[in-house]
C-alpha cells in the first residue's frame, strides 16, 4: 500500500518485498488501488525470527511464487517499464446485481455457500418478502446509504445501503425488531471481519431500553449461545461486514493465521444493567440511561478468568491475570455481578471509574519484557521512538523497572451474568466506539 | 421450503454483496534505465523484524552492485500509518525505493 503511494503519488520508482503468505491479498489490493502493475516480489514466510543467515538465503533465494531470484525481481521492478497486461484485469465501473438468478433453495444454499457469502452455516435466504418485512422495522428508506466498510485500512470502502443490510440480516436468522441493532452496527463502519494476521473477532455491548424490548439477555448465559436476539445480531454483524465490505476470503481478503471461534457469533450480549451496582457502560461514555446504543469492541483473542475476588490475595490474583494478557490488548472487565459487588466489597470501588484507576495502577510489567513484545515491536515501539507519549516516556525506563502496561483510557468494565456464580473474566479487546441505536429505528 | 414454496419450485432472493467502490487506475512512476550510480532507499516499515531483512538486502547491493548508494530508513511510525514526511524526503534525495517487508 505504501508502495503503491510512493511510485503513483510522489513519482518515485518504487518495489515491494512481501512474504509468500499474503500473495493474494497483494494483488487483490494492487488491483483495488488501481495499479496492478505495481511491482513486488515474494520471499518465503515467516520473516520473524530468522537469523541473519537466513534472511540472507532469502534474498539470494528465489521468489517462492514465481521461481525467479528475489533480487532479480527487485532490479527489474526498478528499471523495467510496466507490460500494460495487469492493467485489463481493472473492471472500472462495477455494480452489484440486486437479485440473484432464481433458482431452488437447495441451489441457493450452495450457491450463498460456494460465493462466500455466508459463515459456513446455513443462512435463511433472503427473499424479496423477508427483506421487507426487515425493512418495515425502520423508518430509513431501502435506497438509503446506511455506511461504508473495509476491512482493514489498507483496502477500499465498499459502499452500501439499507436494504443490503437487511439482506444481510434476514440471512442470519434475525428478527424484524432487531433491524436498527443491526443497521446501528453496519452504519459504525467496524468490520466484524477485520483482515489483521492475528484473528481477530468483535465484541457488542448493548444498553438501554431496546435490550428489554427485544428480548436481549444480559444473564445467565448472556455470552452465548441462548439467546436469539445475541446470537442472530451478533451473527448478523458477522456477515454483514463481510458482505458488505467486499469479502472475507482467507489468503485474499482475511489474513486471519488461526482464525477465532469468537468470530462465529461477534460475542454479542446486553450489559445486565438492573444487576449492576454502577452505571451502564453507555451512561460512562456520555450517553443517557434512557437512550439505546450499542458499543463495539475489536481485536477479542485473549481471555483471562477465575472465579470470585479473594479477600487475602486478590490483588495478586488480579495483577497475575493482567501480567499473563497480550500486552497490546487492553483489558475489559466482564463481570457477573456477585463479582461487581465483591470488587466494591474488596476494593472500595464504588465506581467502575475507581476500578478502572486500580487496575491502570497495578496493571505492570518489567520494562525490559514489555518492549520485547513482537506485538510491542511491530505497533507501540515505532510511535515511542518518535517521540509519542506516554510510550516515549516508557521508553526512557531501565529493563528491570516496572512499567505500565496500558493506557488509562483504554480499560474498561462491563457486567454481564445471571449470577449462578461470581466468574468474571478479562477480555483483552479495544474499544472502538458507542453508537446510538435509536437514529435507526 | 422457503416463503411455502416447493423445494424443486424457483424462488427469487436478493444479493447480499455491498457496492464496491469505483477503481480509479494510478500512474506509475517512470521506471530507470539503469541503478548504475543511483540512490536507492530501502524502507523499513518496521513489522515482524522486517529491519534485519532489509539489512541483508543492503549488504547484497554492497557485494553485488556497490555503485548503487544504499539508505536504509525506518518508517516514522507504525507500518498502519501513512509517512509523507518520509515520502517527500525520498523523492528529493532518491532514485528508487525498496519497502519490505510487507505493507
Amino acid at each position: 500500500m505504501h508502495a503503491i503511494a510512493l511510485d503513483s503519488k510522489y513519482g518515485v520508482p518504487t518495489v515491494a518485498i512481501h512474504t509468500n503468505a499474503f500473495e493474494k491479498a497483494v494483488q487483490s489490493v494492487t488491483r483495488m488501488h488501481g495499479m496492478p502493475e505495481a511491482r513486488y516480489t515474494f520471499v518465503p514466510q515467516p520473516v520473524m525470527g530468522k537469523t541473519v543467515e537466513q534472511l540472507r538465503a532469502y534474498v539470494e533465494g528465489k521468489s517462492p511464487i514465481s521461481g525467479r531470484p528475489v533480487m532479480q525481481e527487485v532490479i527489474e521492478g526498478l528499471t523495467r517499464p510496466a507490460e500494460g497486461d495487469r492493467i485489463k484485469e481493472i473492471k472500472f465501473e462495477r455494480s452489484t446485481p440486486r437479485l440473484v438468478d432464481s433458482d431452488t433453495d437447495e441451489n441457493l444454499q450452495r450457491l450463498f455457500l460456494e460465493n462466500n457469502w455466508t459463515d459456513k452455516l446455513p443462512i435463511v435466504l433472503p427473499t424479496e418478502r423477508k427483506v421487507r418485512e426487515m425493512l418495515a422495522h425502520t423508518s430509513r428508506k431501502p435506497d438509503e446509504v446506511a455506511g461504508h466498510m473495509r476491512s482493514n485500512q489498507f483496502r477500499q470502502y465498499w459502499e452500501f445501503t439499507v436494504e443490503k443490510v437487511a439482506v444481510n440480516a434476514v440471512m442470519a436468522g434475525a428478527r424484524p425488531e432487531y433491524f436498527p441493532l443491526i443497521l446501528a452496527l453496519a452504519s459504525s463502519g467496524v468490520s466484524a471481519r477485520g483482515s489483521t494476521t492475528s484473528s481477530m473477532a468483535a465484541m457488542v455491548v448493548v444498553n438501554g431500553p431496546i435490550r428489554n424490548e427485544i428480548g436481549m439477555n444480559s444473564g445467565t448465559g448472556a455470552m452465548a449461545p441462548y439467546n436469539h436476539a445475541n446470537a442472530t445480531i451478533g451473527r448478523a454483524y458477522g456477515l454483514l461486514s463481510q458482505n458488505l465490505q467486499g469479502g472475507s476470503l482467507p489468503g485474499d481478503s482475511y489474513m486471519g493465521s488461526q482464525g477465532n471461534g469468537y468470530a462465529y457469533g461477534t460475542v454479542t450480549f446486553a450489559e445486565n444493567e438492573e444487576r449492576s451496582p454502577w452505571a451502564p457502560f453507555h451512561v460512562q461514555h456520555g450517553f443517557k440511561p434512557a437512550d439505546s446504543t450499542l458499543s463495539i469492541f475489536t481485536g477479542c483473542r485473549s481471555t483471562a478468568f477465575t472465579l470470585g475476588v479473594r479477600e487475602k490475595y486478590w490483588r495478586e490474583h488480579v495483577r497475575n491475570m493482567l501480567r499473563g494478557m497480550d500486552a497490546h490488548s487492553a483489558p475489559t472487565f466482564l463481570l457477573d455481578p456477585i463479582a461487581a459487588r465483591q470488587y466494591i466489597d474488596r476494593g472500595g470501588f464504588d465506581t467502575k471509574e475507581k476500578m478502572i484507576e486500580w487496575v491502570y495502577e497495578n496493571a505492570l510489567m518489567p520494562a525490559g519484557e514489555y518492549w520485547d513484545y513482537q506485538l510491542i515491536q511491530n505497533y507501540i515501539y515505532p510511535r515511542a521512538t518518535f517521540g509519542e507519549e506516554p510510550y516515549a516516556s516508557k521508553l526512557k525506563a531501565a529493563p528491570d523497572e516496572m512499567i505500565k502496561m496500558f493506557k488509562l483510557d483504554e480499560i474498561h468494565v462491563v457486567v454481564v451474568g445471571g449470577e449462578t456464580n461470581g466468574y468474571w473474566r478479562i477480555m483483552g479487546c479495544n474499544y472502538q466506539k458507542t453508537v446510538s441505536v435509536d437514529e435507526w429505528r | 421450503m422457503a416463503d411455502g414454496i416447493n423445494e424443486t419450485d424457483k424462488i427469487s432472493v436478493l444479493n447480499p454483496v455491498g457496492f464496491p467502490p469505483k477503481i480509479t487506475p494510478k500512474p506509475m512512476a517512470p521506471r530507470l534505465e539503469s541503478l548504475d550510480g543511483k540512490t536507492l532507499y530501502l524502507v523499513d516499515p518496521r513489522f515482524d523484524d522486517s529491519g534485519l531483512f532489509l539489512r541483508q538486502v543492503q549488504d547484497w547491493f554492497a557485494d553485488h552492485m556497490p555503485s548503487v548508494t544504499i539508505k536504509l530508513v525506518e518508517m516514522s511510525s507504525v507500518y498502519t500509518k501513512d509517512d509523507p514526511k518520509t515520502w517527500e524526503m525520498i523523492k528529493a534525495n532518491g532514485d528508487g525505493a525498496i519497502i519490505g517487508v510487507g505493507h
